[in-house]
């Protein structure tokens, strides 16, 4: 197999969800001598992008974007050992969670799983998480954004109550702020002042890639 | 069996668009169609105006009931809306959507369905998270089955939701529910079931098919309850189909009167 033809052919795998001729083909085209970072960005990174927009255009559903993550994951994984030491570039950190209150975790953990896989560096706080964490995990991780997750109309005002601490603890203009969840759209994030609204994990990724951009 | 008619919801948006402009007669309309095809309780779910959902509920509850005689659920996650619905409901006994395990929740709502004697659905999840499994599920119910029995809650006003998860991101989340529905019926026989249909669907193509099919096979475990859209008339004439073979419908009228009604033609 020549260089383009694994690189074709994992990109494929990735579409497919074939986790197991990811790893093989991953492994061949180590073995072949191709940059790790090149295997992520120009084969595995390009299925996900591609299985996102089968997605996107209802060619593709919920369970062929989680197999294509983790198909792509798999391959990242196999990665790892030769990845340490080269600096991987990421688009940027993102810190993410559910507000207090709310145990919903299903619609988060795959814009996490879509973020992670697309390249950014994601920190996942869990279900649950008081403003006060979110604050201290800033201060301590300095993302560039920060996901707020709400599933329930009594809960999405933490989204504005997060945002607000923020602003008195001075750290708003640090972050960028992205909120999704069932009960939110564009209207409630221009209310409460976040920077980004995603209705989809598809989207998400797009939100943040900009939010990052304009960073 | 108890069919509880979802459709007044602000979450769809021309139940939202009528809400926000007071568009009486489509409330009303929406109501009276639901009885009309078999709704036991009509759902009154408001959640979506976070502003003013209590006023919201209030107009709601009087406009459905000026419409239609049959008892509400009254479905918030805001227990001063929920009370404020209870406040003005008039007819049969209400129901409460919901009340669960978690600390705030329970301690909340339980107030309100001693207060107005109400029926209540009682979801199986706690502060320890969303369940997963049955045994997760089981462990919730049982917490919950003691707490409202001892708080003296007639078991028959006690409706279990096993909480429905899309199987299009857990393979096992429908075979959780349905032995879920079994060990529940098992070891609590004077209880009921309920559920939603749509969020087994969630992330899927042709939701219909696996909604009306989990109907089916949750009722075979022994569900006795749905919140559905009783409008769909191929979902209420499986509904009561299944109802038949299950040997719940005597001398096969109900499902007789369902053919009467012309719901098998199509």
């Amino acid at each position: 197999m020549s260089r383009e033809e694994i690189l074709t052919g994992l990109t494929e795998a990735v579409i497919e969800g074939d986790d197991g001729l990811v790893v093989e083909l991953t492994q061949k085209a180590a073995d072949a001598g191709i940059e790790p970072l090149v295997i992520i960005n120009e084969a595995l990174t390009k299925g996900i992008r591609i299985v996102g927009q089968y997605f996107g255009s209802g060619q593709y559903f919920l369970p062929d974007l989680l197999l294509g993550a983790k198909a792509m994951d798999a391959g990242v994984k196999l990665l790892e050992p030769l990845l340490l030491g080269t600096s991987r570039e990421f688009y940027g950190k993102v810190l993410m969670g559910t507000v207090q209150g709310d145990l919903h975790e299903i619609g988060k953990n795959i814009v996490g799983m879509m973020l992670k896989t697309s390249g950014f560096e994601v920190i996942d706080l869990g279900v649950d998480v008081p403003a006060s964490k979110f604050i201290d995990k800033i201060k301590e991780l300095k993302p560039n954004v920060i996901g707020i997750s709400a599933l329930l109309t009594t809960t999405i005002g933490r989204q504005k109550e997060i945002i607000e601490v923020l602003t008195e603890e001075g750290l708003r203009d640090q972050v960028k702020i992205m909120i999704g969840g069932a009960p939110i759209n564009q209207a409630w994030a221009e209310k409460i002042g976040a920077d980004g609204y995603a209705e989809d994990a598809i989207t998400a990724v797009e939100v943040c890639k900009k939010l990052v951009a304009s960073a | 069996m108890l069919i509880i008619g979802e459709l007044i919801n602000t979450s769809r948006k021309a139940i939202n668009e009528a809400v926000e402009n007071r568009d009486v007669e489509y409330i009303q309309r929406i109501a009276r169609e639901q009885v009309e095809a078999g709704a036991n309780y009509v759902d009154v779910n408001c959640g979506t105006m976070v502003f003013d959902e209590v006023e919201t509920m209030e107009w709601l509850v009087n406009t459905v009931q000026e419409a239609v005689q049959a008892p509400l659920c009254i479905d918030s996650p805001n227990p001063r809306a929920i009370e404020a619905g209870l406040t003005l409901a008039r007819y049969g006994q209400p129901l409460i959507n919901s009340i669960t395990g978690e600390n705030e929740r329970y301690n909340e709502i339980l107030p309100l369905v001693l207060k107005y004697k109400t029926k209540v659905v009682a979801l199986c999840m706690d502060d320890s998270g969303m369940p997963e499994t049955a045994e997760d599920r089981m462990q919730v119910g049982r917490n919950l089955h003691q707490r409202l029995t001892e708080a003296g809650v007639a078991e028959d006003d006690i409706y279990f939701d096993p909480l429905v998860k899309p199987v299009s991101t857990g393979d096992k989340a429908g075979l959780e529910v349905l032995d879920t529905v079994k060990l529940i019926t098992e070891e609590f026989p004077n209880v009921h079931k309920v559920c939603g249909l749509s969020n087994v669907s969630f992330g899927l193509p042709n939701r219909k098919i696996l909604n009306q099919l989990f109907m089916v096979q949750t009722m075979t475990m022994g569900m006795d309850s749905y919140i559905l859209n009783p409008l769909d008339t191929t979902m209420m004439g499986y509904a009561q189909a299944s109802a038949t073979l299950l040997g719940k419908d005597p001398y096969c009228m109900n499902y007789l009167n369902v053919h009467r009604k012309g719901l098998y033609d199509k």
